[in-house]
């Protein structure tokens, strides 16, 4: 790890005023990805502004039609919160399974997200619920954030300040995991909003989320597994390594997809 | 009297301080005016080094020197030594390219040592480390073991990359055989390469002394005394009793420190260059490509059998990759230890095996956990199952058929088995494992949606390997006995020094059981000193499951020493003839009556002679005992392995594993049992998640745990385990060792039950999902 300047400002405002000043300056979420990636000397901020101490980042609040979560939440406590249990079980249950005990502890949603790292899990969530991405600039919805890999329509020093997720009537998570680094070769995220309205959000096969429209169309038909069992993806474009070609990962988008219905339909856990 | 300790559950002695955070590992060695080392390593495979620029880094902060390949060679360095020779097929030595410690003029891996930059600190040393600017030209790389008789060379003495073609066994008997066959079952596959992963990684701190112009090593290896003679003897050409080097507590090993590495020569020479201590210890990144690998063979097996299904013959055909260089055993890997071993729990009358080994642009190849057994284990029980399945013979029932039953057994691959019981281990593993309703279980993943497939592997281990004389005639470079000592004190307690060396083992508890049970005292009256060349008077190390079968007997000659002159001081004590005299269970008594003295009341006499036979004995109760065993020992064992695999993802899980091992006599069952469970992981590792991967081109692709997937406690099962004793017959304590017999046996076991699962020949290692899902849709 080369050496930085650290600051751990105690409001956005101060967080967002360092980084107009420090042009190699970096925001410290979780430090998840990033802090890798210095120890490996592939990244080298001159400044960490760490966002821990800004309490108006944390925090998670429930609404009528959803749950807003604050961008430094950590994983586990999306994971542990009641009020996410309660409106949407499928995030947390999604919070629940991202990395080990360590990652979920110190990981952040703003983090996560803001990575765009292409086999995370959020991004499946914020795409697969229509989540809308607030900063200290704008809100952005989620269909506009993802842009490709680890590139999101976020501009430079722009800082996410939360998150909200609309409730669906039912939905689910079903990722297959790297066995090495726990991250997902293939995670689908599938949600139904009723009246019709279903998305179907991917994470892992491409170069990020993306959603899956003939899904998504047929699920809105019936929502039932075999509505996808036999939908057939293209390999075309998606990812392709070690552990997955684009043809296996095209299969597992649909297997995952058919095991996230039935596990919003209860007859599966969710894994 | 004390209860009997051997075969006792002994809780560990060294946990305390493991699991209280008190160990002291060789990156825990802060010495006075400590320096710090970075090495710069290659980034490419393969390539020309034009000029190396280090102008900016010596003038970075904190930077003491900067030393390359040259300064070595400038200074007489030698290159490191490989331990055993091997003789190829043409009476020919096998290729020894140099393995300079720091490259010169060419690299040939990716992580090669280029050079060293010693700092202040760490951070300091790595920042310069990045400014040393080398100028490559790169050349064609291989790194496939099946391309690297047809690929650009890596030395110049070998030109097709072959350092040796060895064979073992009668090739006309063996094709005759086969040519009067009923059934002929054959296999080709990789045995894939595994990378080992100490917890700890490798760590070096050297330090020099002007004083007595002396050096200390502390270094994370598996065998002091053998760092320190090729270091001294080959490389440095340093005085052997100028030189101590510690092992302390060390975080595994499986084979990876058992090497003389170059970072440890170069911090050593570079602490009297600088005249302060330098340390070194490995990023995990830094351990991928610098710890030697293992495995890697490519191979075709053919087993040749009568229409009922009795073993003809078998013929083996590998190549096997030894990396860049040769490692210090890397030569006897693939053919001492891997084709002895053929004939398995077998009587194949006829069997033949030929080894190309080559050099490929990789990380140096040598032993890891199993060295050899695991890779024939696997050709032998992989064809086993195969063949039955063919001649639709029941897999049990083929193995019963061709057991060897009779021992000794002279096998048709030099080794002699001394004893062993192998339908006793398959009946037991049959019953533990339930394989009776192994049918409803079946079924019952079939409703599930799974296929679960059930395979055997019954495997046999060679373990101590010895005699140094045969092994001498083999073209081992170093002895093979070990050494012992036991030191009594005035008082009656006792210190054991011990030239095998524990880095996970349990040696502290497992020896002292074994002496405390011979001597009759408590467990507390016994230390275990192992890994200082200053205090232990030698050793060969700990690897090959040695330890016990050969340092325990050691140190058990040195305690018939030890009893048989506490006799003669008892004797005078007790004025009673030498001959009379028994010891039994910490007293010394005249036989036939009660007249006795305890062990400590005649290690005091023995340290304060007052009266004492001082005309006829030396005072003092030290004794020491060199042992070189007269054979290996054969541990042996049946496996049998039930997997579930997903029909739709390919995900397979193992649904059950059973064990039952011989380990001849066990000292502490639970110690046995840890040893067992950590072996049948990493084999079922090598099976399902382990695959080390390059690059045509020479790039490791499995550089870190993001890649590269060692097993977590959620892909074993809860293993079932168990023991059967068929008491070695060459050593006193009737054992065998343990260590690597999980890795040896698991994997076959595994690959048996997942072709079984999927209802296909061949399934190749390891069987990621995606491998697996791949197998299913070509069956399909």
């Amino acid at each position: 790890m080369h050496a930085f300047e650290y600051h751990r400002p105690a409001s956005t405002k101060e967080a967002l005023s360092l980084a107009g000043k420090k042009e190699e300056g970096r925001y410290l979420a979780g430090g998840q990805s990033l802090v890798q990636a210095m120890k490996l000397r592939l990244s080298s901020p001159s400044d960490l502004i760490d966002l821990s101490s800004i309490k108006e980042l944390g925090g998670i609040k429930a609404s009528g039609s959803g749950v807003e979560i604050g961008a430094m939440t950590r994983h586990a406590d999306v994971a542990g919160s009641k009020d996410v249990q309660k409106a949407i079980p499928a995030l947390a249950a999604l919070a629940g399974i991202i990395g080990d005990r360590q990652v979920r502890h110190m990981g952040t949603l703003g983090g996560s997200i803001a990575n765009s790292d292409p086999a995370a899990d959020y991004p499946a969530a914020v795409l697969g619920l229509g989540a809308t991405i607030t900063t200290n600039k704008r809100k952005i919805e989620a269909d506009k954030f993802f842009k490709g890999l680890y590139e999101t329509a976020l501009e430079p020093g722009e800082l996410i300040t939360s998150v909200a997720f609309p409730a669906p009537k039912r939905a689910a998570y079903m990722k297959f995991k790297n066995p090495a680094s726990r991250f997902a070769i293939v995670g689908v995220f599938v949600a139904d909003f009723g009246g019709g309205n279903i998305r179907v959000a991917v994470t892992g096969a491409g170069p990020c989320a993306f959603r899956q429209a003939d899904m998504e169309k047929a699920l809105a038909a019936k929502f039932a597994p075999e509505s996808v069992a036999n939908i057939k993806v293209k390999p075309a474009g998606l990812n392709n390594d070690l552990h997955a070609s684009p043809e296996y990962r095209a299969h597992l988008i649909t297997v995952m997809a058919k095991r996230a219905v039935e596990a919003a339909l209860g007859v599966r856990p969710q894994t | 009297m004390n209860a009997p300790l051997i075969g006792a559950r002994v809780q560990r002695k060294e946990d305390y301080r493991f699991l209280t955070g008190t160990g002291q590992y060789t990156d825990d060695v802060a010495l006075p005016n400590q320096t710090h080392a970075a090495f710069v390593r290659s980034p490419h495979a393969h390539a020309k080094i034009r000029k190396i620029s280090s102008d900016k880094a010596r003038k970075a902060p904190g930077v003491l020197a900067v030393y390359t390949g040259e300064d070595l060679a400038a200074a007489k360095v030698g290159g490191l030594p490989c331990g055993w020779l091997i003789t190829d097929v043409n009476g020919k030595p096998m290729k020894e390219p140099p393995y300079p410690p720091l490259a010169q003029g060419k690299v040939r891996h990716v992580g090669e040592r280029v050079a060293v930059v010693v700092a202040e600190t760490p951070e300091q040393a790595r920042d310069a480390a990045e400014m040393v600017k080398v100028d490559y030209e790169e050349l064609a790389a291989v790194a496939d073991v099946g391309k690297a008789r047809n690929g650009p060379a890596l030395h110049d003495i070998a030109p097709d990359n072959t350092c040796y073609v060895w064979a073992l066994g009668d090739k006309a008997a063996v094709d005759a055989a086969f040519a009067k066959a009923a059934h002929v079952t054959k296999l080709d596959f990789w045995n894939n390469r595994l990378v080992p992963n100490a917890i700890e990684p490798r760590a070096a701190n050297a330090v020099y002394s002007r004083a007595d112009d002396g050096y200390t090593l502390y270094v994370a290896s598996q065998n002091p005394h053998v760092e320190r003679l090729l270091m001294t003897a080959f490389v440095l050409g340093l005085p052997e009793a100028k030189v101590r080097v510690v092992a302390p507590d060390v975080g595994g090993g499986f084979g990876s420190k058992i090497y003389l590495y170059g970072e440890d020569v170069v911090v050593t020479w570079a602490a009297k260059q600088l005249n302060r201590p330098v340390k070194w210890t490995a990023e995990r990144s830094e351990s991928y490509v610098s710890d030697a690998h293992g495995r890697d063979h490519l191979t075709t097996a053919e087993l040749a059998l009568d229409k009922d299904g009795n073993f003809l013959a078998m013929r083996v055909k590998t190549t096997a990759n030894l990396g860049a260089y040769l490692s210090t055993f890397a030569s006897c890997i693939p053919t001492i230890l891997y084709a002895t071993l053929l004939a398995g729990q077998y009587k194949t009358p006829h069997i033949h095996c030929e080894v190309t080994a080559v050099f490929t642009n990789t990380t140096p190849v040598d032993a890891y956990r199993g060295a050899g057994r695991p890779e024939a284990t696997y050709v032998v029980e992989r064809l086993v199952e195969t063949a039955a399945r063919e001649m639709k013979i029941d897999p049990v029932e083929i193995r019963r058929r061709n057991f060897i039953r009779e021992f000794p057994y002279q096998t048709p691959v030099a080794l002699c088995y001394d004893t062993g019981n192998y339908p006793a281990t398959l009946d037991a593993v049959l019953k533990l494992a339930d394989v009776q309703n192994y049918p409803a279980r079946k079924a019952q993943s079939a409703k599930n949606n799974k296929l679960r497939g059930i395979g055997y592997a019954c495997y046999i281990e060679a373990c101590g390997i010895a005699p140094s004389n045969v092994a001498g005639s083999l073209g081992a470079r170093a002895g093979l006995f070990e050494a012992g000592e036991i030191r009594v004190h005035p008082t009656g307690t006792v210190t054991v020094f011990t030239g095998s060396h524990s880095h996970g083992q349990g040696h502290e508890t497992s020896f002292a059981q074994v002496v405390a049970d011979r001597l009759g005292l408590p467990m507390e009256a016994v230390e275990i000193v192992h890994g200082d060349t200053s205090k232990v008077l030698f050793g060969m190390g700990t690897y090959g499951s040695r330890s016990i079968a050969v340092g325990g007997t050691a140190i058990v000659k040195a305690l018939d020493k030890i009893v048989a002159k506490g006799k003669k001081i008892a004797a005078h004590l007790l004025e009673a003839s030498e001959s009379d005299i028994e010891y039994d269970r910490g007293q010394f008594k005249v036989a036939g009556t009660d007249r006795k003295k305890m062990f400590g009341e005649v290690a005091f006499a023995a340290y304060v002679p007052h009266n004492y036979p001082l005309d006829k004995l030396e005072p003092g109760l030290n004794e020491n005992a060199f042992y070189d065993p007269t054979n290996f020992t054969f541990p042996a064992g049946s496996y049998v392995c039930e997997v579930e695999v997903d029909k739709e993802t390919g995900a397979t899980q193992i649904a059950a594993f059973t064990a039952v091992d011989d380990f001849g006599k066990i000292i502490n069952p639970m110690i046995v049992e840890g040893q067992v469970h950590g072996g049948l992981a990493q084999g079922i590792g090598q099976a399902l998640t382990e695959g080390c991967r390059y690059e045509d081109s020479g790039q490791l692709v499995t550089g870190s745990f993001m890649d590269y997937c060692i097993p977590r406690s959620s892909d074993v099962p809860l293993f079932k385990v168990d023991t059967r004793e068929t008491p070695c017959t060459h050593n006193p304590l009737g054992v065998k060792g343990c260590g690597e017999a999980g890795a040896i046996g698991a994997p076959a076991a595994v690959m048996n039950a997942i072709t079984d699962a999927l209802g296909v020949k061949d399934v190749p290692m390891p069987a990621t999902a995606q491998t697996v899902w791949r197998s299913m849709k070509q069956a399909a």
